[in-house]
């Protein structure tokens, strides 16, 4: 990339990525944790993430507070502007998967208190690591400013939604078998529930990469595999 | 929807008003301009970006042949107005800069009073039958460049008397006296304050309810701010030209986006 005849420019515009890829590490690790939490019905390590989101809202104040600073004194325009509007709205989307993760890890200890349905654990594990894996691989898309493969993030959504809607039917057939699993059934969806989303919120970041590459935001409808509200009974 | 801002950011897109085909322009031995094709609007603000030097001022000055003042200046290929020829030997250039008004750099108001500054143009053309039909053109063309509260108890005093900004717009005022139908600003806010500057910006954005206006400006965010249509050029060429949100937002052409956003290279 060329370089701003004001070199403080660049260090503005790097210091504001540096700081959406530390935030991004952050919370990639909060939502492998979270799982991890789950899986081995860890409290502990479920409040160590809940704690570590402050570090992440912390950062998304920090990182709207320079973007708003680039705004004013540098009127950025082009690739400048398209990077400081994407970096400001991953910044948000980001901060909301880090929530999620949290929301994750605060239903650990209710889950432990119950009697064990292992059968979700490893799935929400495989679920959070293909969507960790899918918010590493955005991360490097824009950084590299790589637009192919923040499309293939994109396209992966698919696969978080059909693990989502094969952990419904599942929790659901739970809650049939037995009625004294539906309240960590219930915390188990919301589980399910809130990787989903971050799934959908890292598509949206992802679209932000293409947008800051291309110009332009992608057209074809967004692929979805969530067809739960379909869903009326399990047979 | 009705939202008045896109009916601001709207221009008549069938309307060309001017058009340039293959112009070059040389200064002896040196081609300042080569080969520059463009259609430019009616009734919409134009804005000529590019580095010093990259032949927009030069560009500017071919709309209404001031460069035939310049003895070495050679122009080839062709410039219409309405579809009419420019440099066709039948047109009398005092007629084409009645129709074709031009602002320079520096306020250059005429050592006379603010009135006489006004009624210069009227004046040669023989525009107007008496005086009160002068005195109209006057308080037409100094209220519609948003100076004639500022100076209408002192119409007498000498227009160098004035600060840089109201001198400014009364070298507007002068220029819009005649009626022209196109409006040539050669960076006509280099010279003012940010205040002068915005009252101007302002002024500029009323009069392409009427005019065509195309001005020429090293201030990228005025470009943005005023104009509907961008062109960048660069050693001469016409690189890039198309809607200024286009331009400012997503320029196709790496020169274009390296110059508008201060890079090297």
């Amino acid at each position: 990339m060329a370089q701003h005849i004001s070199s403080a420019f660049d260090r503005d515009l790097e210091a504001v990525q540096a700081q959406i890829i530390k935030m991004g590490g952050l919370v990639e690790a909060a939502i492998l944790d979270s799982a991890k939490a789950l899986e081995e019905r860890d409290t502990e390590l479920a409040e160590k993430v809940r704690k570590a989101d402050k570090a992440v809202d912390a950062l998304e104040t920090t990182i709207n507070e320079e973007c708003a600073r680039i705004i004013a004194l540098r009127a950025p325009v082009s690739t400048d502007l398209r990077t400081v509007l994407a970096v400001m709205k991953i910044n948000g989307n980001l901060e909301r998967v880090g929530d999620y993760a949290k929301n994750c890890a605060k239903r650990v200890p209710v889950i432990a208190q119950g009697q064990r349905i292992s059968g979700p654990d490893a799935a929400l594990r495989r679920m959070a690591r293909e969507v960790q894996d899918m918010l590493k691989d955005m991360l490097d898309a824009l950084i590299q400013r790589d637009a192919a493969l923040a499309a293939d993030v994109r396209l992966r959504d698919q696969d978080v939604d059909q693990m989502y809607n094969a952990l419904f039917r599942e929790v659901l057939t739970f809650m049939l078998e037995d009625p004294r699993n539906i309240t960590a059934c219930m915390h188990l969806h919301f589980i399910a529930k809130n990787i989903e989303r971050m799934g959908d919120l890292v598509t949206n970041m992802a679209e932000q990469v293409i947008y800051l590459v291309t110009g332009e935001l992608p057209e074809d409808p967004r692929p979805k595999g969530d067809n739960t509200s379909l869903i009326a009974e399990v047979k | 929807m009705n939202d008045m801002r896109y009916i601001e950011r709207a221009t008549d897109m069938n309307e060309t008003k001017i058009t340039a085909r293959d112009v070059h322009v040389f200064y002896g031995d040196s081609e300042a301009i080569k080969g520059v094709d463009v259609d430019i609007q009616a009734r919409a603000v134009t804005a000529f970006i590019g580095p010093s030097g990259c032949g927009k001022s030069t560009f500017l000055r071919t709309i209404n042949r001031m460069n035939d003042t310049i003895p070495s200046c050679r122009v080839t290929g062709g410039i219409t107005l309405d579809g009419e020829d420019i440099y066709d030997k039948r047109v009398d250039v005092v007629q084409l800069r009645q129709k074709i008004g031009m602002v320079f750099q520096k306020p250059n108001p005429f050592p006379k009073s603010i009135y006489d500054n006004i009624a210069y143009g009227p004046r040669i053309h023989g525009l107007t039958k008496n005086k009160a039909e002068m005195d109209e053109i006057i308080e037409k063309s100094l209220r519609r460049a948003a100076i004639w509260d500022e100076v209408k108890d002192r119409l007498q005093a000498p227009g160098t008397g004035l600060s840089g900004g109201q001198q400014q717009r009364l070298c507007i005022a002068r220029a819009i006296a005649t009626s022209p139908e196109v409006l040539l600003m050669d960076e006509p806010c280099s010279a003012l304050d940010p205040i002068a500057t915005a009252q101007v910006e302002e002024l500029i954005d009323e009069l392409r309810q009427e005019y065509t206006v195309v001005i020429v400006t090293h201030s990228m965010q005025q470009a943005a701010r005023v104009s509907q249509k961008t062109a960048f050029f660069h050693l001469g060429h016409l690189v890039e030209y198309g809607d200024t949100s286009d331009i400012f937002t997503n320029p196709k052409d790496q020169r274009t986006e390296s110059y508008i956003s201060g890079k090297i290279g």
